[in-house]
């Protein structure tokens, strides 16, 4: 059954979808749209704001501009290594909370925690585990031959960032995954098992099958994160450097246009960015339609 | 092929203060079709699972083909279970359903191809090997899971209520599918159900159980015929049979009913003045007129099934709140209030120790 709230007052309703309305306005509808009509605009005097309509120039130059593809590069390395590793994370610490019978509350309340952790604080607290002169664990590393200092080494730089973004999705992706296997009827198991499958053949078999919508989900999820969602921790670990070598395209919007005051770059590149977010949507709704396609 | 052997075998989950099965042995020869019967709730999975190897055992033996299978996984057993929600494989074809166990046995693949096809022909499911189970209907699924346990050849068949899901009519036609189907192939049996019927009709033998304990273990008309105590006397033959109390009559040859009616019984005076259950098949109870050791029964209520009626009856008799029920020729037109005369052969009277509740015998 359908559910229906029915009201008397004719502006009600409306009033009461207003603040959700107003906030979706002020903050994305407004922006957006600013961004759109500043992408095709070139600011000419920095002091008076005067800007001139220059079609797609800045969209030209941007897709010129060698360091913006180092960019795409560098984000999609990533997207790609934050959503691999938190997701195999997560997979894996489901399959295990999923056996565990003794303690297994107090194992997934621990295992969420994170999830509750602000991302700048999350950046912050990898930080200073690897924080090259006092963090502990670049000390540990140095002690056993293998200097860690981010600050200089952009591949080092890379991994603390993918490390530190990856740690905080694990909680989300482990209880879908969770979620997703206590779904998987213990028959199920048991009749494979019987079949002459080991545990290694059953969950290659059957359960990963079977969690495939549950993990395709996440994957959009995911790239979404890593591709939008990581700003914060880029901000307080790397701020981009060295050299750019975490420079993400989020990260590189805001460095061009608030830091470097180009503006019109800024703008074009976050049209791109909103392309890519549209995208990806309209890919997992187009998903959702079709849940179940096994 | 291979006979199974349950050796005094117990279990007790972990966390509970009771044993769920307590002691159970039994014998089921090769080639046998051994129907468990209980109601829910009694152990019956459990005992079964426990073979099957899904479930530790706590205490005893399992022996399939004359080996202890106690520490071996599933996969080694030699076993093949049809499940009550059949679990199948979703995000698989029928075939590769049934496909499945072959596949990881390495057989090589013109083999699995033909034992799945021949398989299929058996349960007519050909024209469906390409479908997903969700295409199919319960009675097909039925099927599939019934192929894939066919397909692997096992020692023994093991089903968990595996009928319990399809509406009556689909369940009748199933039911003699399977037994032809295990009369065919010749293949060790265990078979769980709640149904008396399909117990009745499908077993070589049952085993009556009652809270995890085997109360009988017996060909279906054994335990029909001399049930063992009272609860298999109960739980087999619809409607269940009545029970009166009594003692024996001195002298021996009847029992006295507490509202003083002697029924007759075959029972020797040496038990004399013992308290006894004395247990009547509605279906042997007849309409007599002057016999003696006939009854007078006030009808209360009717139930017209056509071949049969049965009369429900309040019998002052037998004992102050008594009352039996009758499985009469369906000719019989019994009206509520009617005051009706019936009687039993001595030979059909059952008699039961309310202690121990066993049957003297
Ligand atoms: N995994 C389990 N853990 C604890 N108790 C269980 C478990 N499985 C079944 N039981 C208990 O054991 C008893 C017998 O269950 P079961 O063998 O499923 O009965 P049946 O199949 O005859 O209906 C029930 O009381 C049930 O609650
Ligand atoms: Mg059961």
């Amino acid at each position: 059954m359908h559910k229906r709230v029915t009201f008397d007052n004719r502006w009600l309703p409306y009033l009461l979808v207003a603040p959700q309305i107003a906030v979706t306005v002020v903050f994305f509808l407004w922006p957006a749209g600013q961004a759109l009509q500043q992408s095709v605009y070139r600011v000419t005097n920095v002091f008076t704001g005067a800007a001139r309509f220059v079609w797609f120039d800045n969209f030209e130059h941007l897709f010129n501009d060698s360091l913006y593809w180092d960019s795409v590069q560098v984000t999609f390395v990533f997207s790609a290594a934050v959503t691999v590793l938190s997701m195999a994370a997560a997979l894996f610490l489901a399959v295990m909370a999923d056996r565990v019978v003794k303690g297994a509350s107090l194992y997934k309340t621990l295992l969420v925690w994170p999830y509750a952790v602000a991302p700048a604080v999350a950046g912050v607290l990898w930080l200073f585990l690897f924080q090259p002169a006092v963090g502990i664990i670049s000390y540990e590393l140095a002690q056993m031959g293998q200097p860690f200092n981010f600050r200089v080494d952009g591949t080092q730089a890379m991994l603390l960032v993918i490390l530190a973004a990856a740690w905080k999705q694990v909680s989300y992706n482990f209880l879908f995954f969770l979620a997703g296997l206590q779904a998987i009827p213990k028959s199920l198991i048991e009749a494979a098992a019987i079949d002459g499958a080991g545990p290694a053949k059953r969950f290659w078999t059957i359960v990963f099958p079977l969690l495939s919508p549950t993990t395709f989900f996440l994957l959009v999820v995911n790239i979404v994160y890593a591709f939008f969602d990581t700003f914060s921790i880029i901000h307080a670990v790397t701020a981009g450097g060295p050299a750019g070598a975490t420079n993400m395209l989020v990260y590189k919007v805001y460095n061009d246009g608030f830091i470097g005051l180009d503006l019109g770059g800024s703008a074009a590149q976050s049209v791109v960015l909103m392309a890519i977010v549209v995208t990806l949507t309209v890919v997992q709704f187009r998903f959702i339609e079709r849940r179940v396609h096994y | 092929m291979a006979e199974v052997t349950i050796r005094e075998a117990r279990k007790r989950y972990p966390g509970a203060t009771d044993d769920t099965i307590k002691g159970i042995d039994c014998d089921v020869a090769d080639g046998e079709f051994l129907v468990i019967l209980g109601p829910s709730g009694c152990g019956k999975s459990t005992l079964l699972r426990m073979v099957a190897g899904l479930e530790r055992i706590s205490e005893g033996e399992v022996l399939i083909g004359g080996r202890v299978v106690n520490e071996l996984e599933p996969k080694d057993r030699d076993i093949a279970m049809v499940f009550q929600n059949y679990a199948l494989y979703p995000h698989m074809s029928v075939f590769d359903n049934m496909a499945y166990g072959l596949k990881i046995r390495g057989l090589p693949r013109t083999e699995i191809r033909e034992r799945v096809e021949a398989a299929a022909a058996l349960l007519e499911l050909s024209p469906y090997l390409a479908r997903r189970p969700r295409q199919l209907s319960g009675g097909q699924r039925q099927r599939v899971a019934m192929g894939r346990a066919i397909v692997r050849e096992p020692s023994v068949f093991l089903f968990d209520e595996p009928l319990s899901n399809l509406d009556a009519k689909l369940r009748t036609q199933m039911r003699v599918e399977i037994k032809r189907l295990q009369q065919r192939l010749g293949i060790t049996s265990l078979y769980v159900t709640h149904d008396q019927v399909e117990a009745m009709t499908l077993g070589d033998r049952l085993m009556v159980m009652n809270a995890g304990v085997a109360d009988q273990i017996g060909t279906p008309l054994e335990v029909y015929h001399r049930p063992a105590t009272l609860f298999v006397a109960g739980f087999i033959g619809s409607p269940a049979m009545n029970f009166v109390a009594g003692r024996v009559a001195s002298g021996g040859g009847a029992v006295e009913l507490a509202g003083g009616h002697r029924l007759p019984a075959a029972i020797g005076g040496s038990a004399a003045g013992r308290p006894v259950t004395a247990g009547i098949r509605p279906e042997t109870l007849v309409l007599a007129d002057n016999e003696p050791g006939a009854v007078e029964a006030i009808v209360d209520l009717v139930e017209a099934l056509g071949a049969d009626t049965l009369v429900h009856c309040r019998v002052a008799a037998a004992g102050p709140d008594a009352t039996l029920v009758a499985r009469l020729p369906g000719s019989v037109h019994a009206r509520q209030g009617e005051t009706l005369r019936l009687a039993v052969p001595d030979t059909q009277v059952h008699l039961f120790d309310p202690e121990t509740t066993r049957a003297i015998v």
